[in-house]
């Protein structure tokens, strides 16, 4: 369970209040804040936010307030104005919006309608994951609750402002969680990213100004209003204010969501706070922020958990999902899957990533199989270059980052593949074998073949 | 569902949002779950009429996700998060043993039409893997001893 060392914001009582409920969250003192705000003006709402200066924790970090900012005042446009909320969580690693949802739905729903009151909008839209049924049973529980006390709908909370919420499931496709393909989704059509500009805040939903937030941005914003956003402002380190809800995997023994202040080293998290690493094994690597962000050496532990420290270790801080590596992984191993998984999401828009996902996969497959020769560990590098900065979404970029990231720091690892002719592991990595969508099409068509 | 019964449900679900052609995923997802899981011809047909678009138009939008089957599957569904947190925790175990169990390869359903098995990309609980959608609820921790008695729980669970 989360430490308590700490003082939590975005999971504050959920430990000791079931706060799916909507009487025992305004026990903690919920929707206060909503109330709070719709006695304010919407520019003094939007100053807190600004000065509480929280970096979207959907993973590119944009300062929140800010963003917000750049939405045409209502009067400033003739057409509605939207507020989309990001639910899609799909970056492997990643499972902290989940746990929001599941457990302070209403945290949410406030958050939700502030931040829709301070931008003028009077419709809402979550877009949830469609794999989250319970999660989207949850949220859909605590939206009608609130609908019924006067919270959401009509004159809310006695006020002359109405704002609807609607939750709209998604149907599993990662690039949905991309902001633009998102809009396109939400619009009924295929998710494929837009290109950029014109940004959303211009033109999104519709082709109306639309502020895109993930869930945990969101889940913030009433505990900024309820004490200030320079009180926020004080938690967590320099340029990255406040908590974040840390999703910890992988080989370490107590696995699962901790907020924590921003700032917390990797060594905490993973060693105080996971129990480290099971069965006595060796802690070898770790992916710090989802599966798109460039891996870490174990020697690197002692990195901070904050934007800049995280940077200049040569990685992102991204979704804040880290997952710990033993030593039992085969390097070449965890850069397959990983490629798998882009190129089985890749939607197939643009030609670098479209192309250059598939080459990934497939280089990377013959030298684990131990065919490949250093010509194909070049070539693996100069795809990754390829798709870099030449991609119409950063999901391209999310494929080929990670994977130059593994052959710059495990390189003696691929090398040991190309010169010994097979894994070096024999069959004892812990990802041997392993078998995702992409690989078990490839499989079936192969049978097929046979059988044909 | 009657084709009645689900002409009225979508005209329900597209009602929420300013522009119809949005409730296309909702419309899809209801018309699946009353075509036994899957989306053949007639139920493109359907969503198309209910939303005023084209049948070809859906079938290009369903055929973008995951969820939407454009083939029969089994009664029940079984998806194992073979992804990097799940993989590192032994994913490839879970899903050979479901494979032993039922007797099919991932990717295929058993003879009955009782099961379709396959694997899926992170489901968002790789905190504790291995992670098994069980038609779409969520089973944690799972190891392969732990496979029989899911498949029984399955087979005895309502549809
Ligand atoms: C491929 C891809 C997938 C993404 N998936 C998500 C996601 O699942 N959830 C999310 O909040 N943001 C995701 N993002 C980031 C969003 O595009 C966007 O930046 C974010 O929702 C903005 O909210 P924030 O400013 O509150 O972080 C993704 C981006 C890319 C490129
Ligand atoms: S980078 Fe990939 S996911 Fe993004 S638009 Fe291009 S093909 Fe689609
Ligand atoms: S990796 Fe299996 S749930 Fe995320």
């Amino acid at each position: 369970m989360p430490s308590t060392e700490f003082e939590q914001i975005v999971l504050a009582g959920a430990d000791d209040h079931d706060l799916t409920k909507l009487s025992e969250y305004e026990k903690v003192g919920g929707y206060q804040s909503l109330r709070k705000a719709l006695g304010m003006e919407r520019q003094a709402v939007l100053d807190e936010l600004i000065t509480a200066s929280v970096r979207g924790r959907g993973g590119a970090g944009f300062p929140s307030g800010r963003k917000a900012s750049f939405v045409p005042k209502p009067e400033q446009t003739t057409k509605p104005i939207y507020l989309t909320i990001n639910a899609d969580e799909s970056e492997p690693g990643t499972f902290k919006d989940r746990e929001i949802m599941a457990r302070v739905p209403h945290r949410l729903i406030e958050g939700a309608l502030i931040t829709a009151y301070t931008i003028g909008s009077n419709a809402v839209f979550i877009y949830i994951r469609g794999e989250y049924l319970t999660e989207y049973e949850i949220v859909k529980a605590a939206l009608d609750e609130a609908r019924d006390r006067g919270l959401v709908g009509a004159n809310i909370a006695g006020s002359s402002w109405n704002c609807t919420i609607v939750l709209h499931r998604g149907a599993g496709a990662y690039i949905c969680g991309e902001e633009t393909a998102l809009l396109e989704s939400l619009e009924g059509k295929r998710g494929q990213p837009r290109s950029k500009p014109p940004f959303p805040a211009i033109a999104g939903l519709y082709a109306a100004p639309t502020l895109i937030n993930n869930v945990e941005t969101i889940a913030t914003v009433p505990a900024v209003i309820a004490r200030g956003g320079a009180w926020y402002a004080t938690l967590g380190v320099e340029n990255a204010n406040g908590t974040r809800v840390f999703s910890l995997s992988g080989n370490v023994v107590n696995g699962g969501n901790y907020e924590l202040p921003l700032g917390t080293s990797l060594r905490e998290v993973i060693y105080d706070i996971g129990g480290g690493i099971p069965n006595g094994r060796t802690l070898k690597a770790i992916i710090p922020g989802g599966s798109s962000t460039p891996i870490l050496r174990a020697d690197q532990i002692d990195t901070a958990l904050d934007y800049d420290s995280v940077a200049a270790g040569g990685s992102m801080l991204g979704s804040g999902g880290i997952i710990a590596i033993d030593d039992r992984a085969c390097m070449v191993q965890v850069a397959l899957r990983v490629a798998s998984f882009y190129q089985h999401e890749s939607c197939g828009k643009c030609t670098p990533c479209r192309e250059g996902t598939r080459w990934l996969v497939s280089l990377i497959t013959k030298i684990e199989a131990g065919q490949g020769s250093n010509a194909d560990l070049d070539l693996l590098v100069d795809v990754c270059g390829r798709i870099m900065g030449r991609s119409l979404c950063p999901l391209g970029d999310a494929a080929a980052m990670p994977i130059s990231s593994y052959v710059e720091r495990f390189r003696e690892e691929f090398q040991a593949h190309i010169d010994q002719g097979c894994c070096p592991y024999g069959d004892q990595s812990s990802l041997d074998g392993i078998l995702g969508p992409v690989q078990q099409a490839a499989r079936m068509h192969r049978q097929l073949a046979v059988i044909a | 569902m009657s084709e009645t019964a689900l002409y009225l449900a979508i005209q329900d679900v597209a009602a929420q949002y300013p522009q119809r052609r949005s409730a296309v995923l909702p419309a899809l997802r209801l018309a699946q779950e009353a075509h036994g899981g899957w989306l053949p011809a007639e139920a493109f047909r359907a969503v198309a009429d209910a939303l005023e678009l084209t049948p070809a138009y859906c079938k290009s939008v369903a055929s973008f996700y995951d969820m939407f089957q454009l083939a029969p599957v089994g009664t029940h569904m079984i998806e194992v998060c073979t992804n990097i947190s799940c993989a590192l925790v032994g994913a490839q175990a879970t899903l050979e043993a479901f494979e032993s169990e039922l007797g099919i390869r991932a990717g295929e359903t058993t003879p009955d039409g009782a099961f379709t098995l396959r694997t899926i990309e992170c489901l968002g609980g790789c905190g504790w893997g291995t992670v098994v959608s069980c038609d779409h609820r969520y089973k944690q921790h799972v190891k392969p001893a732990d496979v029989p008695a899911l498949i029984e729980e399955l087979r005895h669970a309502e549809h």
